[in-house]
């Protein structure tokens, strides 16, 4: 077993149905400098603790959402849909 | 006289109080930060402390598959890793320690000609800078290892194989315990039980760490931390490119001696070697999502048992003994991350992934260099952070992804 993600569409299912989507980041706009596009596209903060992360429902509804995960345990705290987040996460 | 009464009870390493400033502190101590460590004392630097939260090769230096090579794709890392295998091969005289090396070849399977390919790029790039590698097929597959199945059995059956000579094992903890016992000679201090939970920076420059057993001034501190670097380069203000996955492997029980040579499949994810203790020692992939667990998942064990009877399947009765995980901390070139960093007397030997443990003498020798003299050795300045924003990364991954 490794862990259960409840994805917001279909309900709790192994993760091995899920593919991971990564930190969420926040974007370069164009009028980024380089060192800011390289920080968008290589650098993560890659945290021990509670992240925020894209994860892809790949073997069921094929959506993509967003989940609270404890890095350090694989608990996932919630999941919700990228509209459903605040400015900040 | 009974031979107990010889032995001794000795230690590899001493214990000390915890001082209020050192010359250069080294924040993990696994085979990097040791192998840091003793080159430096080689070198003259002596008031240097090792700090390990847990206890000394309790992270990746003691939980790797133990497997050096040097066979990569990019000139750069095959000339480091050539450099590192070098190294391996007196590092028992050097360090007046019995590592169990063995250097019994390693086979990187191709399933594909698209693998094919890429084994010939790797087998030409190596044989330029003079490492032994060439592309083998079947009939020579079978007389080195004839436990493989090379029939059209396999839903991916082996078309043929990088085969590199020099590749091959060296004991993980002896290294480890090689290294800590020799710096401790020298006169550097280990400190096991030592936590770093914060790290005193002032006006960009490197002030001083501090730990659950006090503060400490130092003008020079390394980070050697490979899965934990996000976190310890956090507390110094600098982010890194780095993700941490953790990579499972497990052992079966103990065999006769039948496999001599290391196997390797990137289509399958999986390599297998047989220890001296006749362990078969299987490892597999990172996870595809980044975690801080070392624990180890049924589902890894199932595809992996499963991938490794497919290649030799005489291990289809063999009973697995013993499963763990450990962290990578993976780059997006698969590159390591080597020298200075924006933070002036902060150091960085990160980004190891799943090739750390292969790298551990040369990273101690040209981390020690460039401590000692400030001056970054040729051999990794390939591997600087600023890559990332001089866009100059180097693209490991057609040898380092899976292959171990």
């Amino acid at each position: 077993m490794t862990f259960v993600i409840a994805c917001p569409n279909c309900g709790p299912r192994e993760a091995l149905e899920f593919s991971f989507g990564g930190e969420t980041t926040r974007r370069a706009g164009p009028e980024a400098s380089e060192q800011e596009l390289a920080g968008y596209l290589f650098f993560r903060d890659n945290v021990m603790g509670r992240q925020i992360e894209w994860w892809l429902h790949r073997d069921g509804c094929r959506k993509w959402f967003l989940a609270e995960r404890n890095t350090m345990t694989n608990q996932i705290e919630r999941t919700f849909w990228p509209h459903e987040r605040g400015r900040t996460a | 006289m009974h031979p107990i009464r010889y032995f001794k009870p000795w230690k590899m390493w001493r214990r000390h109080d915890l001082k209020k400033a050192y010359d250069v502190v080294i924040v993990g101590g696994g085979a990097h930060g040791l192998a840091v460590a003793y080159e430096l004392a080689k070198r003259g630097v002596r008031n240097v402390a090792v700090l390990e939260k847990n206890y000394i090769g309790a992270g990746g230096s003691g939980r790797n598959t133990t497997i050096i090579r040097a066979n990569y794709r990019t000139p750069e890392g095959v000339a480091f890793y050539k450099e590192s295998l070098r190294l391996y091969e007196h590092l028992a005289q050097e360090l007046d320690y019995n590592l169990l090396f063995s250097q019994q070849g390693h086979l990187t399977l191709a399933h594909a000609e698209r693998a094919l390919i890429t084994a010939q790029e790797r087998a030409e790039v190596n044989r330029l800078l003079g490492v032994d590698s060439r592309v083998i097929y079947p009939d020579e597959i079978a007389k080195l290892c004839p436990v493989l199945d090379l029939s059209d059995r396999p839903d991916f059956p082996i078309m043929g194989a990088l085969y590199h000579p020099p590749g091959g094992v060296i004991r993980h903890d002896a290294v480890v315990w090689a290294y800590a016992r020799q710096a401790d000679r020298l006169g550097i201090e280990i400190h096991q039980d030592t936590e770093v939970t914060g790290i005193d920076v002032e006006n960009g420059r490197i002030k001083g760490v501090r730990t659950n057993r006090g503060d400490i001034a130092a003008p020079v501190v390394l980070s050697a931390v490979a899965g934990w670097t996000s976190e310890i380069a956090r507390m110094a203000g600098v982010r890194v490119p780095i993700v941490t996955h953790p990579l499972q492997a497990f052992v079966t029980e103990p065999l006769k001696p039948f496999l001599h040579v290391i196997l390797v499949s990137a289509t399958l994810h999986i390599y297998i070697s047989q220890t001296d203790r006749g362990e078969v020692l299987i490892g597999s992939e990172i996870e595809p999502y980044t975690s801080y667990s070392q624990s180890s998942t049924l589902n890894f064990l199932e595809v992996t048992a499963h991938h490794a009877v497919e290649l030799v399947p005489i291990l289809g009765r063999v009973r697995m003994m013993r499963a763990w995980g450990g962290l990578c901390d993976v780059t997006p070139d698969y590159s390591p991350i080597m020298g200075e960093t924006p933070v002036e007397g902060f150091y960085l030997d990160a980004g190891w992934g799943t090739y750390g443990f292969k790298a551990t003498p040369i990273c101690g020798v040209t981390m020690a260099d460039l401590i000692v003299s400030g001056q970054v050795p040729e051999l990794i300045k390939p591997f600087a952070l600023s890559r990332f924003w001089d866009r100059e990364l180097v693209s490991e991954i057609a040898a380092a992804a899976v292959s171990h």
